[in-house]
C-alpha cells in the first residue's frame, strides 16, 4: 500500500483532531461515571456539569438553549427521532402526511419510507438541475394534513445548500414542522435558529473532525415529539441511553476547533479543484449548484467513463474519494441525488465526490488533479463512449 | 487489509490488453449499455481459411471487472478458432483471472457475451450459421432481450417497452412503447438495428414508435 493517503473523502467521515482526543481522555479515564442527579456521588455530579456544559456550548452554536439540544449517537439517530418522533406525536392529532426532498440521505429519505408503510403519505418533493427545491412547489405540497417537511441544510453528495431562510417562513405561515438535516453544514457555515423558523436540526461531529457515535438534535422548545428509544429518563426524556459523556466533551471540542479561517481555506481549495478540472478535462459536468455549495464539497461527472474504475485507479496511487456510480455501492444503485437532479445513469456513474477537511493542503488539490486527468484520459482510451 | 480484486484483476485493470478497435473487422459487437453502467466492444478479424481469429480488440466503459475480463477474454481468444473461442465460459476467463467477487459477475460477463456475440455476427455476415432456423417472434423477441433500457438500466422486454412484434416475409416491425421524440428514441432504434439486422433472413427492419 501507498504509505500516506490524501483523503478526500471528508463528507464521509473525518479523521478526528488530537485535541478533541485530549478533551474526551479525562472523561474516560477520571471522569468515567455515569451523570447523576445533584444528589449522586461527586464523580457523577461532576460528569453530569461536564454534559451539560457541552450541551450549552453546542446549543450556543444554533443561537438555542441547552434544553433545545439532545445528544444522540449520530446523525441517522437524529434524523430518524425527528421524523418518527413527529409522526407519533402529530400522527393522530392532526394529519397523516409528510415532506421530504427527493434528493435527502438514507436517514430522512428512509425514515419518511418507513413511515409510508406505516400509512403515512409521504410528497418527495423533486429538485432543479442545480439541487435546489422549489419554495412555490413546497407551499402546494402543504396541506391541512402536513404534519412535517424535512429538507436538508446541503446535500451530501452535490453540496448544494438550500434556502432554509425561506423554506421556514413558509412552514412557519403554514403552521408546519420544519426539520433540517444540517450534517454537512454545521460549522461550516452559519445557522442560526433565531434567524431561521426551524423547528429540528440534525448535527453530527463525524464531518468536522470529531468523534464518530454521538450527534445532536436540536429540538425548539414546544416541538411536538415522542420519545421512541424508550429506556431510562436521559435527554429530558426523549432519548433513553446512559449518556456518551466522552463524545459529548468531544463533540462541543470538535466544533470549538473549526474556525471561519479554516472554513474559507477549505473553500479556496474546493474551487481551485473545480477551476483546474474544468480548464484541464474536457467533458466534464459540475453538479450541483456552483455557488450555493458547502465550502468542502466539489462533484464533478468525467463523462464517458465509470466511477469505480476511476476511484480504484486513484486509491492505487494514494488517493481516497468517492463516486456516485452504481458499481461502487454495496446496493449496485446509482446515486439518487444525480438522477433526482435530472442526470441520466451515464451521469451518475462518472461522478466522483471530493471533499476537504483540516488536513488537506493546496499540494493534495493539484496532487489529486494531476492524477485524476491522467486516469480519465487513460480510461477514456479504452472507452467505446469517448470522442477521440 | 483484504482487497476485493486479485492482483491479477488488478494487473489487467492496470495494464489492459488489445485495447481499441480494428479497422475493417471481420465481426463485431456492442454488449450493455451507458445506463447499466457497463459496456464492452469486442472486435474481430478471422482467417477465412482457418477461421480462427487472428486479432481481437476489446473497448469498456465499465468498472474494474468489466476492464479487467474485457482484457483477458482478448487473451483467452486470440488464435484460437471460432469454434474453440465459443466456448470460453465466464467461468473461465473468472479462473484465468484469480477470481472476480461474485457481485461483480454482472459487469464481468458481458465481455464473454461481447466475445460470443461478435463471433456470432462475424458467422451471420458471412452467411456461416449452420443450423439456420427461420427468424420467428421469439427469435426476436430473445434478441431485443440485449437491447437496454436506459431509463432503468433493464432490457426493452423486461420493461415491457415492446410493444408488438411481427415477422414477415423477411420484414421484422417492431411497436416500441415510447414516444418518437423520447431522448433515448433513436439510441433504442439503432440498438435494435443493430441486433435484429444481421440474421440471416430477415432483410429489412422497421421500428416504430407509439405516438
Amino acid at each position: 500500500m501507498i504509505e500516506k493517503t490524501v483523503y478526500l473523502d471528508n463528507a464521509a467521515a473525518t479523521r478526528m483532531d488530537e485535541r478533541v482526543l485530549e478533551a474526551m481522555t479525562p472523561y474516560l479515564f477520571e471522569t468515567y461515571p455515569v451523570a447523576t442527579s445533584e444528589f449522586g456521588y461527586s464523580l457523577g455530579i461532576e460528569a453530569r456539569e461536564a454534559l451539560e456544559g457541552a450541551r450549552e456550548e453546542l446549543a450556543y452554536h444554533i443561537g438555542a438553549s441547552g434544553e433545545e439540544f439532545i445528544f444522540t449517537s449520530g446523525s441517522t439517530e437524529s434524523s430518524n427521532l425527528a421524523l418518527k418522533g413527529v409522526a407519533l406525536a402529530l400522527g393522530e392529532k392532526k394529519g397523516r402526511h409528510i415532506i421530504v426532498s427527493a434528493i435527502e440521505d438514507f436517514p430522512v429519505l428512509h425514515s419518511a419510507r418507513a413511515l409510508e408503510k406505516q400509512g403515512f403519505s409521504v410528497t418527495y418533493l423533486g429538485v432543479d438541475s442545480e439541487g435546489l427545491i422549489d419554495p412555490e412547489k413546497l407551499r402546494d405540497a402543504i396541506t391541512d394534513k402536513t404534519i412535517l417537511v424535512s429538507i436538508q441544510h446541503a446535500n451530501q453528495e452535490i453540496g448544494t445548500v438550500q434556502d432554509i431562510e425561506t423554506i421556514g417562513r413558509i412552514c412557519g405561515k403554514s403552521g408546519v414542522l420544519f426539520h433540517t438535516d444540517a450534517t454537512h453544514t454545521f460549522t461550516r457555515m452559519p445557522l442560526d435558529s433565531k434567524k431561521v423558523k426551524v423547528d429540528l436540526i440534525t448535527v453530527s461531529p463525524h464531518t468536522i473532525h470529531g468523534p464518530k457515535g454521538i450527534g445532536g438534535l436540536y429540538i425548539r422548545k414546544g416541538t411536538p415529539i415522542a420519545k421512541w428509544m424508550d429506556g431510562g429518563f436521559q435527554e429530558f426524556n426523549l432519548r433513553a441511553g446512559l449518556e456518551n459523556i466522552p463524545g459529548a466533551i468531544g463533540f462541543a471540542k470538535a466544533v470549538d476547533l473549526v474556525t471561519p479561517e479554516e472554513n474559507e481555506r477549505i473553500k479556496v481549495m474546493r474551487d481551485h479543484l473545480i477551476d483546474r478540472v474544468s480548464a484541464e478535462v474536457p467533458d466534464t459536468t459540475l453538479n450541483g449548484h456552483r455557488s450555493k455549495r458547502t465550502p468542502q464539497n466539489a462533484n464533478i461527472t468525467f463523462h464517458f467513463v465509470e466511477g469505480e474504475s476511476i476511484t480504484l485507479h486513484l486509491d492505487m496511487r494514494g488517493f481516497a474519494v468517492s463516486t456516485g456510480s452504481a458499481c461502487f455501492s454495496r446496493s449496485l444503485e446509482a446515486s439518487h441525488v444525480i438522477l433526482g437532479i435530472g442526470g441520466d445513469h451515464e451521469r451518475a456513474h462518472g461522478s466522483i465526490r471530493f471533499t476537504f477537511g483540516r488536513y488537506n493542503t493546496m499540494e493534495d488539490v493539484d496532487a489529486v488533479v494531476d492524477a485524476i486527468t491522467e486516469v480519465v484520459s487513460q480510461l477514456r482510451e479504452i472507452s467505446p463512449l469517448a470522442r477521440k | 487489509m483484504t482487497f476485493p480484486y486479485s492482483d491479477k484483476v488488478l494487473e489487467h485493470f492496470r495494464h489492459p490488453r488489445n485495447v481499441g478497435k480494428i479497422e475493417n473487422p471481420d465481426g463485431n459487437a456492442m454488449e450493455g449499455s451507458p445506463a447499466c453502467g457497463d459496456m464492452v466492444g469486442v472486435h474481430i478479424k478471422v482467417d477465412p481459411k482457418t477461421k480462427r481469429i487472428t486479432d481481437i480488440k476489446f473497448e469498456s466503459y465499465g468498472c474494474a471487472s468489466n476492464i479487467a475480463t474485457g482484457s483477458i477474454i482478448t487473451e483467452l481468444a486470440k488464435g484460437k478458432t471460432i469454434e474453440e473461442a465459443k466456448k470460453i465460459s465466464w467461468k473461465e476467463a473468472s479462473e484465468a483471472l484469480g477470481g472476480l467477487p461474485p457481485i461483480k459477475a454482472h459487469c464481468s460477463v458481458l465481455a464473454v457475451e461481447g466475445l460470443r456475440s461478435a463471433i456470432q455476427n462475424y458467422e451471420e455476415r458471412h452467411g456461416l450459421v449452420k443450423d439456420q432456423k427461420p427468424t420467428t417472434v421469439e427469435v426476436v423477441r430473445g434478441r431485443l432481450k440485449k437491447v437496454m433500457n436506459p431509463l432503468s438500466g433493464l432490457d426493452l422486454v423486461r420493461t415491457e417497452l415492446v410493444k408488438d412484434i411481427t415477422v414477415d416475409k423477411g420484414t421484422v416491425h417492431i411497436t416500441v412503447d415510447i414516444p418518437a421524440d423520447h431522448q433515448f428514441a433513436s439510441n433504442i432504434k439503432d440498438e435494435i438495428m443493430e441486433k435484429i439486422g444481421p440474421l440471416w433472413d430477415v432483410k429489412k427492419v422497421e421500428v416504430v414508435f407509439t405516438e
